[in-house]
């Protein structure tokens, strides 16, 4: 299974299967262009598991206390647990201390009881996370895919060259949030600073509040909304009309985590690239493999 | 990459000493070459108390007659504070080459420090009523000890652990650097101004005296420059986001005030934690987490943002 195959926009019975799985990615090439995997009826896999990626059971809840220990014995253990199965996972006392549940290839439950410091959940494909507190530099850097909810604010370089996945922040976030972004989507609650998505190459952002200078400056492609006022637009960055299917999109994503505006979605605008620096394909290598 | 730090209460005194020791311990990892702290306590009418070296660490070991030569040095200051007419209360010699004057002095206190660093290997580190001003190469553990620290009382102070990059591994290339000739003001810096000669050919012209190729004195007498001017401290950071070219957040204190601004691409991280009776900001939240061992709400800083605190 999960060879891609076809054009966009073609029916058939293994693209339903694909579509309900989440199997499906989105080609933005200022159009959307959905692009599905052939599935094999005949597949036993129930659902998209990494190769060596442990069988957890989310019923399975342990916790883990970091006052004492270094980051790396809280990843240490955080493998530990997930090798004996378990799904849940708490740590507590966190105390804003680095490099923190980097490289989790798993499905996991992930609940943070506190605050991270830089470069926390970098490398991550898969779990689901919640964060009581706030996260340093650098969260979630090349996260492939999994859901980060962040309750409280978050540093700068939030987001940096993620892949997929939902990257939430309740509060407020630094610069250049969202730079080399190549997928998934960034939700900030609050304002976010200079130069966010700096370099943007696919992906979807939302900023509720306001950003600072340089926004999309020099993206290539993706797009990004905003709820309240960006101090200046990038190079390169430009206003578009929102649609019918945006406005859908937003108020749908917003709603999985409680974030609609009070007045709902209709005061975001979106900005794309105005595509005048342009030299870009953006295919994945695997992509790219099909084609040549 | 280096560390910063800086904290002031504003409910009264502190252990501050304690406290600044503590979260420059916990940024070691940005900087272990050295070590710096300037803490304010409370100050006298009239009297001063002046930092000053008069020699380098590493003289101790590639010198063999340092000892005598700042011995020689050290009578020289002497006789130079009493020509000045300035009282020597008391002497204290933390190290055999750094010392800390307590003076009663009536007089122009920049005159007396240019006189003092006349004398061959003499720095003033700093010059004021409430500021002591320490550093040395070493982790803040070291330094705290071997300064005593530990037991200071004050109300603010701010600080820097040091990964020298563009100079050398020495006292005199180490923060905070004082903003000479102003009494009570010093600064610390994390990043790299890149218009640095330009500046500081601009400043020398001026008249200010830059005692090190560290780029980050240039914002201490560029800071002094300013004041002379007849800025506020406020004024001060605000013209550097867009006067200094660079990467750099720093932090400023005065005798009452501690400062901080950012660059325009807020490419150097500042956390800053907020609250009616202390305010405190740092590199990395670790740092703030020595104060506050509990979950805390923080923020970072917006490019060019410029705050100022008052005790």
């Amino acid at each position: 299974m999960a060879e891609m195959t076809g054009p966009a926009g073609q029916s058939s019975a293994p693209e339903s299967v694909s579509h309900e799985m989440g199997m499906h990615t989105e080609q933005l090439r200022g159009q959307s262009k959905q692009v599905f995997y052939d599935i094999d009826p005949g597949d036993t896999h129930t659902g998209f598991s990494l190769p060596n990626a442990d069988d957890v059971d989310f019923n399975k809840r342990a916790e883990i206390d970091a006052n004492d220990m270094s980051p790396n014995a809280v990843n240490l253990r955080i493998r530990a647990l997930m090798r004996d199965g378990y799904g849940t996972i708490v740590i507590k006392n966190p105390g804003a201390k680095h490099s923190m549940a980097v490289g989790i290839l798993n499905r996991l439950n992930l609940i943070v009881d506190g605050s991270l410091g830089y470069f926390g959940l970098g490398l991550i494909d898969g779990p689901n996370v919640r964060i009581a507190g706030r996260v340093g530099w650098s969260c979630a850097e090349n996260m492939m895919s999994g859901t980060i909810l962040i309750e409280k604010n978050a540093g700068s370089q939030f987001g940096a060259a993620i892949r997929g996945g939902d990257l939430v922040c309740r509060g407020n976030v630094g610069s250049r949030t969202g730079i080399d972004m190549k997928g998934g989507t960034i939700i900030v609650g609050g304002d976010t600073g200079a130069f966010t998505g700096f370099m943007m190459q696919r992906g979807r952002m939302v900023i509720c509040g306001n950003a600072g200078k340089n926004l999309g400056d020099s993206m290539y492609d993706g797009t990004i909304y905003i709820a309240g006022e960006p101090a200046s637009l990038g190079v390169d960055a430009v206003w578009s009309e929102m649609t019918d299917l945006d406005r859908h999109w937003l108020e749908r994503k917003l709603r999985m985590y409680d974030m609609v505006p009070k007045d709902g979605v209709g005061g975001f605008r979106k900005i794309a690239a105005g595509k005048q620096l342009w030299n870009y394909d953006n295919l994945e290598p695997t992509e790219k493999k099909l084609v040549l | 990459m280096c560390g910063i730090a800086g904290l002031i209460h504003r409910d009264g005194a502190s252990a501050v000493g304690k406290e600044m020791t503590a979260m420059l311990q916990s940024l070691r990892h940005r900087g272990p070459d050295s070590t710096g702290f300037a803490i304010y306590g409370p100050s006298t009418a009239g009297e001063y108390v002046m930092r000053l070296k008069l020699a380098e660490h590493e003289d101790l070991t590639t010198d063999h007659h340092i000892r005598r030569k700042i011995k020689e040095r050290q009578a020289e200051v002497d006789s130079r504070l009493a020509e000045m007419g300035a009282e020597t209360l008391d002497i204290a010699e933390p190290t055999p080459y750094a010392f800390r004057y307590r003076l009663r002095y009536a007089g122009d206190t920049r005159q007396l420090a240019s006189q003092i660093e006349q004398i061959e290997g003499a720095e003033v580190l700093s010059f004021g009523s409430g500021l002591e001003l320490i550093k040395d190469l070493g982790d803040a553990g070291q330094v705290s000890t071997q300064y005593g620290l530990q037991s200071f009382r004050g109300t603010h102070g701010i600080g820097h652990t040091r990964m020298a990059t563009e100079s050398d591994v020495d006292i005199r290339s180490a923060h905070p650097y004082w903003a000479y000739p102003y009494n009570d003001i010093a600064v610390v810096h994390n990043g790299q101004i890149t218009n640095y000669w330009i500046m500081r050919r601009v400043m020398e012209r001026l008249g200010h005296r830059f005692m090190s190729n560290c780029d980050s004195e240039l914002l201490a007498v560029y800071t002094a420059n300013n004041l002379e001017q007849g800025a506020t401290l406020e004024d001060s950071l605000k013209a550097s986001i867009s006067e200094i070219d660079g990467v750099f957040t720093y932090l400023v204190a005065t005798e009452k005030e501690l400062g901080m601004a950012k660059d325009s691409m807020a490419a150097k991280p500042m956390v800053l934690y907020e609250s009616d009776d202390l305010v405190a900001l740092a590199s990395e939240e670790v740092a703030i987490r020595t104060l506050l061992p509990r979950e805390i709400d923080t923020s970072d800083p917006y490019d060019e943002e410029v705050r100022v605190w008052q005790r």
